[in-house]
């Protein structure tokens, strides 16, 4: 009976899904709140007690679950039952490739953090992302509504649009590191990597201030326009604001989830909402150097904590210093994701569609040409 | 029966249902889509069974993933979405059609059942088979006139649907 | 290990099924599809082929996913120009019937 496979999907299931999408509608709240200099939700409470509105999240499950399933006259029945799981269902099993911690040694067994560790990882992100495109166009066509549809179809030619350039704006990234495997790449940003290194290399100067200032190897400083291409290109594919049209509320109403209500409508919204914690983890691992903690490589961990306390349980606590780091560089980018969706106005399609076609695409390409150039001429 | 060739029924029999739910489905033609789609998964899948992996992820983003979702576009767009055909006169036609089909496949299978290369199991694959390196490697060094040619494949069709999609060539 | 004639089988049953549905069917979309649908099971045999013949002496061989990555392409091609058919053959008929484009029968 394979344990270790069941244990990592119920950890992925328990915590990253159903623990952490709740708490993102409470950030959302509350940090939109705070944003626009009001108070936010709080009145929900058990017993008196609001504790800043934590409870809200709950509320909002009992509400959808309760409210009444409604399907339109004349919709395709089946086409409306499954496109909710047609959406939720890659947002969900994307989560099965990103590693949450490196490779652990204890004694004679391997941990190794990562729910499936294959070799073509990005690839498979990409291919179930594109997939999820299903689960909006056939929304907006069930529901046989003028708006529902104009935002099915808005929403289709966004999403494929950007899944073009979403590829391509990490082949950068992949030329760098030379592997599409996650775990790999967190591994290859676990060290660092002098800042002025260049000038011992081409100009053979020397000095305490080459040698000491380090950077970390992380993605954001290999390839900086890389980072804010991608974390476009996938903001767009997640349909969030700036780029809702699909939703965009003061045009077509709702859009393509204009017909749903209470827990299908919450399937649509959690998806969603699991795809935000599937951009900020993707955007962690593979720029912000995944697990790995800026300046202390595992070895390094491992080896001041040992003469403590031993192999073991160093290795454990190094295991909890590491995954504490990957959900900060989460939360870090839930953060960043909530900042861009509250401050900037909605896209209009035709924007839309020219950055993606006409400003990101070209970009892109000449970032790989770059890139190529650079490595070219570093690697000899 | 290991796992791997139960799974290889699973989504063998689930290719073939959609594929019949494709082309039988008479009345919906988005349903249709769909059930391509779903073909188009399977066989994705079976792919990774037969250690095919870039192929595999290349089958779900391309097929699976962009040229449905024109097929579905064109149906909203146009409103196709209901087939609403008359029966035909010529059914005794199809009919025979769909018999000579079936003789011709019975046939193919029962030769396949009988070939010895197919029969015998096959041999285990080497390091990096099917892997993103190797495909890259050949791609760009045995093959590399077939990627210039199939850039100007996709050059020439993206022209050629512009020019017939226009609505007036002015 | 996988029953290597159950997967060319398998690319046998649904190449029938869509040269059926192209046979049989009237409407342009389903005929597309049909052929999408014979183009994949070849592509289906050619990576059948290619697990019985994954090598050269050691080496891996792999023409055969080279063979189905140039059919994707052909396939996408393809289809985006059919559909650009289709647009046009709906703007002049408003229908899809394939029996309704016949000018040119005797």
């Amino acid at each position: 009976m394979p344990i270790e496979p069941i244990v990592k999907v119920l950890f992925i299931f328990a915590v990253m899904v159903m623990g952490l999408a709740p708490i993102i509608t409470w950030i959302e709240r509350k940090q939109s709140a705070v944003m626009q200099d009001r108070i936010g939700a709080n009145r929900a409470d058990l017993g008196g007690v609001t504790l800043l509105g934590l409870f809200h999240p709950a509320a909002d499950v009992i509400k959808l679950f309760t409210k009444e399933d409604v399907v339109p006259a004349g919709a395709n029945r089946v086409m409306h039952l499954i496109s909710p799981l047609i959406a939720a269902v890659p947002a969900i099993i994307a989560f099965a490739v990103i590693p949450y911690g490196g490779v652990y040694q204890f004694g004679d067994t391997t941990l190794n953090l990562v729910g499936a560790d294959i070799d073509w990882g990005l690839l498979y992100i990409f291919a179930i992302g594109s997939i999820a495109a299903y689960g909006t166009v056939i929304a907006g066509w069930s529901s046989n509504n003028n708006w529902s549809m104009l935002g099915g179809l808005r929403a289709s030619a966004q999403m494929i649009s950007y899944e073009v350039t979403m590829g391509l704006t990490v082949v950068g990234i992949f030329m760098v590191f030379e592997t599409l495997r996650l775990s790999d790449m967190a591994l290859a940003q676990d060290t660092s990597f002098r800042l002025f290194g260049f000038l011992d290399l081409y100009f053979g100067l020397d000095g305490w201030l080459i040698d000491h200032v380090r950077l970390p190897a992380w993605g954001i400083f290999y390839q900086p326009l890389g980072f804010l291409m991608f974390l476009a290109a996938i903001m767009a594919e997640n349909k969030r604001p700036p780029f809702d049209i699909p939703e965009g509320e003061s045009e077509i109403i709702a859009g393509y989830h204009l017909e749903y209500s209470g827990m299908r409508f919450g399937l649509f919204f959690m998806s969603e909402f699991i795809e935000i914690i599937i951009i900020a983890a993707l955007t962690a691992t593979i720029f912000l150097g995944g697990w790995a903690v800026p300046w202390f490589s595992t070895d390094w961990i491992i080896g001041t904590l040992s003469p403590w306390m031993g192999v073991g349980f160093a290795t454990a606590l190094c295991i909890l210093i590491h995954f504490s780091t990957f959900m900060l560089k989460v939360f870090f980018m839930i953060w960043v994701q909530m900042l861009l969706r509250w401050s900037l106005p909605r896209f209009r399609y035709d924007q839309v569609m020219s950055l993606c076609w006409k400003i990101l695409l070209p970009l892109s390409i000449a970032n790989i040409f770059v890139t190529g150039l650079v490595l070219l001429w570093v690697k000899g | 029966m290991t796992a791997e060739a139960i799974l290889f029924y699973v989504f063998g029999a689930l290719a073939v249902v959609s594929a019949l739910g494709m082309v039988l489905n008479l009345r919906n033609t988005v349903a249709s889509a769909m059930s391509l789609v779903v073909t188009m998964v399977s066989l994705g899948a079976i792919y990774l069974l037969l250690e095919a992996y870039l192929v595999a992820a290349i089958q779900i983003m391309v097929y699976g993933g962009a040229i449905v979702v024109l097929f579905l576009f064109v149906v909203m767009l146009l409103n196709l979405s209901t087939d609403e055909f008359p029966p035909g006169k010529q059914r005794l036609i199809k009919l025979a059609f769909v018999i000579a089909g079936v003789a011709i496949l019975a046939q193919v299978l029962i030769a396949l059942g009988q070939d010895p290369l197919l029969t015998a199991q096959p041999e285990a694959v080497p390091e990096g088979f099917g892997g993103y390196r190797q495909l890259g490697l050949s791609l760009y060094t045995d093959y590399v006139l077939l990627v210039e040619m199939a850039s100007l494949l996709l050059l020439a069709a993206i022209v050629g649907a512009l020019i017939l999609a226009k609505r007036k060539i002015d | 290990m996988l029953p290597m004639d159950h997967v060319i089988a398998l690319s046998a049953i649904l190449f029938t099924i869509g040269v059926l549905g192209v046979a049989t069917r009237r409407n342009l979309i389903v005929m597309l599809m049909s052929i999408e649908l014979m183009l994949n099971a070849a592509n289906l045999a050619f990576v059948g082929f290619n697990r019985i013949w994954s090598q050269v002496e050691g080496v891996p061989a792999i023409d055969g996913q080279i063979f189905v990555l140039m059919v994707i392409t052909v396939a996408a091609a393809e289809v985006a120009v059919g559909l650009g058919i289709l647009l046009s053959m709906f703007r002049n008929r408003d229908s899809v019937n394939v029996e309704e484009v016949n000018l040119l029968k005797w």
